[in-house]
């Protein structure tokens, strides 16, 4: 790793280890502690049902929620309220399609420079250095031809595109997805979640996918964590998690129908 | 015509006030238009009024009223902004209604004539002072030096402010300094415009800019520079018809807002994208 931890806390060599993570808001416990520890280079998908914690889960890797128990580690450092926004510029994070104003006066190589802002830090504009980084990472994503079009008149999985791109720029170690395919169509879906893995096997990264695209799994993920209920119930390889009995309990519904609507997806793992 | 009026000190304050105000002013209105928050703008633009006069009621200075109750709105307003938690719009309603309602109510209480509570209202920029100018000056270079220093944050965190956090940028230090800003920049440039039409000269040479440029720095040059136009255009009417300036600058601004809508180049963008229908063959 090219940082020192300053504040070395045991991560025992995990990219992210989270120990019974408490987070609240307001009346609303959103994770009741939760523990997940993720390798190095690990594709770890998150499944479950809305307002089971996910997002929360995410935001406390990137430091943007805040613990009421437990440890957060990331990156060899223990996540306190003090040094949450170093490290977020480290951690790169691509959330659902936003409705972006068509008339937002900026073009897509500029949103994509946003994602280099943090890590040039005040007082310092972008150079040619980060320029080059920003075209690097428009071209890995596809995005080149669009460079200088405004980045509101660009399509829902093009926009997701430069957003993976912007991600790309933060020259990241680790990569959150928060249902980044969410409202797109079925093709834009498909090319995403591709780039997505091309992008994570390439840069050699750590990645956390929060979706509900379940078919999506088995051939993205090397792991896949069912969350329900602020809590993660269960953690292992894709075909062992993905399984009716799994989803059965994870969305209350019975296992014939869970049957009936993913015919694909076998009773394995009983 | 007769020019000569210009040379005269007081017409010279004037048009100094109007080139400041007009900048000040403009720039603070792109982050209100990007940023969706125009009501938040009115909001502080009527509490100022209300400070102001309550400045007045107590025979305190009314600017210092003008600037405490613009940030308390802020205060109030910026964290509903900020998480958007509770629907912003209502609650902003609220303190915006409880500020023109206070607006009146101090004017109410005050005996004697209210002519400078008036004044107040209309602006008069003709009896702008040097001091009115310094501080005018001062609200100026602070505004237009943090967008050249801080441009970069500015520009991620107008853009999506999650996504700015989220890459490390301090975004909501970011959003209450805009919000101070916005309320520094009311406060100074209130007694030239006015409390109820301030808000204008805010919004339209922002929101004119808008419709002509994809390009953010371009936004805030032109914003700049329409809003010295208003000001300046406001204020030579004014004087050659013998009308209020403060009312005359809105009316500028509008007219400049209306032309910008018209020649926007954005409005043609939906009629170069359609394509078209689709059709599908059944076999």
């Amino acid at each position: 790793m090219k940082y020192c931890p300053m504040q070395t806390g045991n991560t025992g060599g995990y990219s992210i280890d989270i120990e019974n993570a408490v987070v609240s808001y307001r009346e609303d416990i959103a994770l009741r502690g939760v523990s997940l520890k993720v390798n190095r280079g690990e594709f770890v998908g998150v499944i479950g049902p809305n307002g089971a914690g996910k997002t929360t889960l995410l935001t406390i890797v990137n430091g943007m929620g805040k613990l009421l128990h437990g440890r957060v580690g990331v990156l060899g450092y223990n996540l306190a309220s003090g040094n949450g926004r170093s490290l977020r510029k480290r951690v790169g994070y691509v959330a659902q399609a936003q409705n972006i104003d068509p008339r937002m006066p900026m073009n897509v190589s500029e949103v994509a420079m946003i994602g280099r802002y943090g890590r040039l830090g005040l007082f310092r504009g972008a150079g040619r250095h980060d320029w080059a980084i920003i075209e690097k990472s428009l071209a890995l994503v596809g995005m080149t031809h669009l460079a200088n079009r405004p980045i509101g008149h660009l399509s829902g999985g093009e926009q997701q595109r430069v957003a993976i791109a912007r991600c790309l720029a933060q020259e990241p170690e680790i990569f959150l997805l928060d249902e980044p395919t969410a409202s797109l169509d079925w093709k834009a879906k498909a090319d995403i979640l591709e780039l997505v893995k091309r992008i994570h096997d390439e840069e050699g990264l750590t990645t956390l996918f929060v979706t509900h695209d379940l078919d999506a799994l088995p051939h993205t993920c090397d792991r896949v964590v069912l969350m329900k209920d602020g809590l993660i119930f269960g953690d292992g390889a894709p075909d062992k998690m993905v399984t009716v009995a799994n989803l059965s309990r994870l969305y209350d519904l019975p296992p014939d129908v869970v049957e009936e609507r993913h015919p694909h997806i076998h009773a394995r793992g009983h | 015509m007769d020019l000569s009026i210009f040379g005269y000190p007081f017409m010279q304050n004037a048009l100094l006030s109007a080139f400041l105000g007009g900048i000040t002013c403009s720039i603070i209105g792109v982050f209100v238009v990007l940023m969706h928050m125009p009501f938040i703008g009115v909001c502080m633009s009527h509490a100022a009024f209300a400070g102001a006069l309550l400045g007045l009621w107590l025979g305190f200075n009314p600017m210092l009223g003008a600037f405490a109750f613009s940030l308390g709105a802020a205060a109030v307003v910026g964290p509903l902004a900020d998480r958007g938690e509770l629907n912003p719009e209502t609650s902003v309603g609220v303190i915006f209604s409880l500020m023109l309602g206070l607006a009146f109510l101090f004017m109410g209480l005050m005996t004697g004539p209210k002519s400078a509570a008036l004044e107040l209202l209309w602006g008069s920029i003709l009896t702008n002072t040097r001091s009115d100018i310094v501080v005018l000056g001062v609200v100026a270079a602070l505004v237009v030096g943090i967008v050249f220093l801080f441009y970069k944050e500015i520009q991620a965190t107008i853009f999506q402010r999650d996504m700015a956090r989220a890459v490390g940028i301090p975004a909501t230090v970011m959003l209450y300094s805009i919000l101070f800003l916005t309320g520094a920049t009311i406060t100074a440039s209130f007694s030239s415009i006015g409390g109820l039409l301030i808000f204008s000269l805010i919004l339209n040479p922002a929101a004119a800019a808008y419709q002509l440029t994809y390009n953010m720095k371009r936004v805030f040059f032109f914003a700049a520079a329409f809003g010295v136009l208003s000001s300046w255009t406001g204020l030579l009417i004014s004087y050659l018809f013998n009308i209020p300036s403060g009312a005359t600058i809105v009316v500028t601004s509008s007219l400049i807002f209306l032309l910008a809508v018209i020649f926007s180049p954005k409005r043609k963008v939906k009629r170069w994208r359609k394509k078209p229908v689709l059709e599908v063959n059944e076999p």
